[in-house]
């Protein structure tokens, strides 16, 4: 036990270093926002091709964490053309008018475990709710990763209106599934 | 002097007979629609009737298999005992085939077919856009081929019927209706 103290106390220095690192350099080849519903009873997949992230995290205070997310809502990726073309129409997403939904952080909640709860304001067609979202980190070299799925109703913000505000062909719930990744560094 | 087809294969092959020109019809007013969720009730409804239709076919080949069919009159030509033969092979073949290719098709298109939206029948291919664009095309193809062979059954049926006043078609029809002439 004596002998390999100073290896525990060089870990727990090194560990430091690590901790003390602040992760902003959002990498967006590796961040991914996925999303999926039910229509007809169906699970269904797509994801948006290209948003920005503003991060910056240090794992020694998660408090002060902050992120910033735009999305950019004409890059959706629902599997078919007819899909995407659909989305971005006037009923859903109305693009021309809101090009971007935006998520912005407020309070961080360190759960223990390298879990947190991220309290934060989500914008999308105009309407802006307070979520909750759940994010785990991941360290995995010179990255940290951030990952989390939450549910948001559709009709809270309007995407779907018209004869497309019945939920028994295409569910209310959708639940948001993402993946962002940072680099330490300044 | 009537031999009749049993009331199983009857049963079978009119409720199918009702089924795909259903089926056709509902296939091609739903893809000329506009996305709505109208549109995707339907493309649903069409998909579970036509895993259904695709049971119903091999059950009739079951049945088709273990009980021989009445058979055809004795003084029909050969050429036009071949073509009924060949007729009805090419109806088993498309019935199989026409709903296996819109399984495939559904798949390749990222929309899993869910029987009754209870049921989840796998997906054999992967999202694929092109692959999806190509079987849509076997799909129509088929389909178009299916129509063609329909239409000769059931002029060879009426043909039967009218032409040759034989019994062909009447050992098909329910049993009352057969004997009432």
């Amino acid at each position: 036990m004596q002998r390999m103290a100073p290896a525990f106390a060089l870990s727990v220095a090194f560990g430091a270093v690590a901790q003390a690192a602040e992760y902003s350099q959002v990498q967006a080849d590796k961040s991914r926002i996925a999303f999926s519903y039910t229509q007809m009873g169906v699970t269904m997949d797509g994801h948006f091709k290209t948003f920005s992230s503003q991060l910056s995290f240090d794992p020694a205070q998660p408090a002060k964490a902050k992120a910033v997310i735009d999305v950019d809502l004409a890059s959706v990726d629902t599997g078919t053309t007819e899909g995407d073309d659909e989305v971005a129409g006037k009923q859903w997403f109305n693009t021309p008018v809101f090009p971007t939904a935006r998520f912005e952080s407020g309070s961080v909640k360190a759960l223990g475990d390298n879990h947190y709860e991220v309290a934060g304001k989500l914008t999308i067609k105009g309407q802006t709710r307070d979520i909750l979202v759940p994010a785990s980190f991941t360290a995995q070299g010179p990255f940290g990763v951030f990952d989390g799925t939450f549910t948001i109703r559709r009709g809270d913000f309007a995407i779907g209106e018209g004869s497309w505000s019945a939920f028994d062909v295409v569910a209310n719930d959708v639940q948001i599934k993402f993946q962002i990744s940072a680099a330490s560094g300044s | 002097m009537s031999q009749h087809y049993t009331a199983t294969a009857k049963t079978l092959h009119w409720l199918i007979a009702v089924l795909l020109p259903g089926l056709l019809g509902l296939g091609f007013y739903m893809h000329d629609l506009p996305l709505s969720p109208e549109k995707l009730q339907l493309y649903s409804w069409h998909k579970w009737a036509g895993v259904s239709v695709f049971l119903l076919v091999i059950l009739r080949l079951v049945w088709r298999v273990t009980h021989q069919p009445p058979p055809l009159p004795a003084g029909m030509p050969k050429v036009q005992q071949w073509m009924a033969h060949a007729g009805h092979f090419a109806l088993y073949v498309l019935m199989l085939a026409i709903p296996l290719s819109g399984w495939l098709m559904s798949s390749a298109k990222g929309f899993q077919t869910v029987w009754f939206g209870v049921l989840p029948i796998p997906d054999l291919l992967g999202k694929d856009k092109a692959l999806g664009d190509l079987l849509l095309t076997v799909h129509l193809s088929l389909n178009l081929t299916l129509i063609a062979v329909l239409l000769g059954h059931v002029g060879a049926a009426l043909k039967h019927h009218f032409l040759d006043k034989d019994d062909v078609l009447r050992r098909m029809l329910p049993r009352l209706a057969a004997t009432a002439d």
